[in-house]
């Protein structure tokens, strides 16, 4: 695993919202072309990683470093570059709600020079279509669409530049079993045949198993253990081993045979 | 030829005599509309094939124009040289590609503008009869607040006749004090030409006490409190808060409507009765100041000369006025849907559709008056 490139790279992260601390002395490294499942119990600081990374929260200590460039220390030039390398999709879209899903789609490709925007359009009608929404829901509004499709549009807009990174928030909470195995496998293939590097906050076994490469488990304010679903049976903690072998586990990872059972 | 693009450039071989396009660079969104441009100025007939090999990076939007090229060209354009990766990657936008679907088109003729004509005649009417329903439960349940005492919440009612009413009267005050204000200044401009300028204390008086202190505090009211109740009773809408209520046999008419509306209809007059006082008093100091009519004089020729009917007159409409406002801004609370743009597009609406009903009332009001005679 040491050969891979490292995208993304914490040392040291502290962040804390007055005196609660959330993360202390966090590390986590995140490979090229992986998905990376992060867990933890509520309130362990799982998004806030993500917006650490992301840059929405300056960490009070600590170094993020992503695609070689030091995102705390960069200049607004070099910002923007990067920010062009990674797509973030929100809990629930963020999609802008006065703009229509085409639109919403076209915001990020506007930073793009000389982008005709014929081809800008139809640039976004493919990535609607590629993130499996129906050719007309272009023309909607963000709130004429449910749940699962505006967590789709919002995948859209995060996959809009070709992103080398995406950063997924919860991508199937409040979905159905069967939108969330859809979207589960639409993660998986996307990851595949755009080599995307995945980091996926969830809470979803299901997810972790069908799509995750890689699992990061946040507790007591760290990443715990890091490796494969398999690694994370062996692991003695307790949070991790009740996480990893309760009833809602058993259920997720049926043909593994869980130790201490 | 050379297009441009960041730090990427990406050139485009001409087909040779076999039918070959080579392309080498980078092939992404960058450089996307300068390869699109090219590609399709090239004869589709000629070409058979195009040649990634020497390409160092292609995204989405390059396999979009590649295959695009492709599909124009119709026959079988062969995409040669390309990595495993890049084959998955032309795979899958081969098989995302967008299938265009016209979108149900708009009927430009007359029967269909009547047609929507005609509905949007039928909405107004549904609203009106909803308003109407709402009207009606609001009387039903205090009603029934009246039968069943036990049921009436008195707290909540003390609350909104503070919300609706203690806090609102600093800017009624204010206002209707600078209404005087500017009365008096006006009336005595244009009276002092005709060397009448005593009758500016009519002039303040009749206007005030009819029409403008009632009418001026209604609109304060209307924008403040309708949208209050809306953006109160709509984001428990929102929150489901209203049909956990109901599971729990509270009934929002009564909770909820009950409380708001009676405490408008309460305050609303007092409301008034402060505007009217903070009007003549502003009048009666603009007045003094510019004309020289002294306090003394100003309320002897208020009392000869006003009718305290007038002062009726307009009081009367305040009842009014607090239940259209309390209706229009409950019902349209109840109208919010689970997402947060309904809260703020019924909200506005909430406050248009409250003054605008408000001055239709008062039209109304007027004429009814001037009929008989008062």
């Amino acid at each position: 695993m040491t050969d891979r490139e490292v995208v993304i790279k914490l040392r040291g992260i502290r962040n804390q919202f007055g005196r609660q601390v959330v993360h202390e002395d966090l590390d986590l490294d995140v490979y090229r072309g992986e998905i990376l499942g992060v867990v933890g119990g509520s309130g362990t600081g799982k998004s806030v990683l993500l917006r650490t990374i992301a840059g929405l929260q300056k960490p009070a200590a600590g170094s993020v470093d992503v695609l070689g460039t030091d995102v705390l220390n960069a200049d607004e030039d070099t910002r923007q570059k990067l920010e062009n390398r990674w797509g973030v999709m929100f809990q629930d879209g963020a999609l802008f709600s006065s703009l229509t899903v085409r639109e919403n789609v076209e915001v990020p490709m506007r930073a793009i020079p000389g982008l005709d925007p014929q081809v800008r359009r139809d640039l976004a009608d493919l990535k609607i279509s590629m993130v499996g929404l129906q050719y007309l829901a272009g023309d909607k509004y963000p709130s004429e669409l449910s749940g699962g499709m505006r967590k789709r549009a919002g995948l859209a807009r995060a996959l809009a530049l070709d992103p080398d990174i995406v950063f997924l928030d919860e991508p199937t909470a409040g979905l159905d079993p069967i939108g969330a195995a859809a979207f589960d496998e639409l993660i998986r293939d996307l990851c595949h045949s755009l080599g995307l590097t995945v980091f996926l906050v969830t809470h979803d076994l299901d997810t972790l198993h069908a799509t995750c490469d890689r699992i990061a488990v946040l507790a007591e304010r760290k990443v715990l253990v890091t490796g494969s679903m398999a690694d994370m049976l062996e692991v003695a903690h307790p949070w991790v081993h009740e996480y990893f072998h309760g009833p809602r586990a058993r259920a997720a990872v049926p043909d593994k045979p869980t130790k201490g059972d | 030829m050379t297009a441009g693009g960041d730090s990427a450039d990406v050139t485009l071989h001409p087909a040779d005599d076999s039918g070959s396009v080579r392309l080498s660079g980078a092939v992404t969104i960058r450089t996307v509309t300068a390869v699109q441009k090219h590609l399709s100025a090239l004869d589709a007939e000629t070409v058979t094939r195009l040649d990634l090999s020497d390409v160092t990076r292609l995204d989405t939007a390059g396999a979009w124009a590649l295959l695009q090229f492709r599909h124009r060209a119709g026959h079988g354009v062969q995409i040669t040289g390309a990595t495993p990766e890049v084959d998955s990657l032309l795979r899958t936008v081969e098989n995302a590609w967008p299938q265009p679907e016209e979108p149900p088109a708009r009927d430009a003729s007359f029967r269909a503008w009547l047609d929507r004509f005609g509905r949007r005649i039928h909405a107004g009417l549904m609203f009106l009869r909803a308003l109407t329903a709402y009207l009606g439960i609001f009387l039903h349940r205090l009603a029934r607040a009246v039968r069943h005492p036990s049921e009436f919440k008195l707290t909540s009612l003390v609350h909104h006749c503070e919300e609706v009413g203690l806090k609102a009267v600093p800017i009624v005050a204010l206002m209707a004090f600078l209404i005087g204000v500017v009365l008096a200044f006006q009336g005595s401009t244009q009276l002092r030409q005709f060397g009448a300028e005593v009758f500016v204390v009519d002039l303040i008086a009749i206007s005030i006490l009819r029409e403008l202190g009632i009418l001026l505090t209604a609109i304060i009211v209307a924008g403040r409190t309708a949208s209050a109740f809306t953006a109160a009773i709509g984001s428990m809408k929102m929150r489901e808060e209203i049909d956990a209520m109901r599971t729990l046999g509270l009934d929002p008419g009564m909770n909820l409507f009950v409380p708001r509306i009676l405490a408008l209809l309460i305050m609303l007059p007092i409301l008034g009765l402060i505007a009217n006082i903070a009007g003549l008093f502003g009048g009666a100091l603009m007045a003094w100041i510019d004309l020289g009519i002294s306090p003394a004089m100003f309320t002897t020729r208020l009392v000869e000369g006003t009718a305290v009917s007038h002062v009726f007159v307009g009081l009367v409409k305040a009842p009014v006025f607090a239940m259209i406002i309390g209706v229009v801004g409950c019902h349209a609370g109840m109208q919010v849907e689970s997402n947060a743009e309904s809260l703020g597009r019924m909200t506005s609406n909430a406050v248009v559709t409250a003054i605008f009903a408000v001055i239709v009332a008062d039209a109304v009001f007027s004429i009814f008056f001037a009929r008989i005679g008062i």
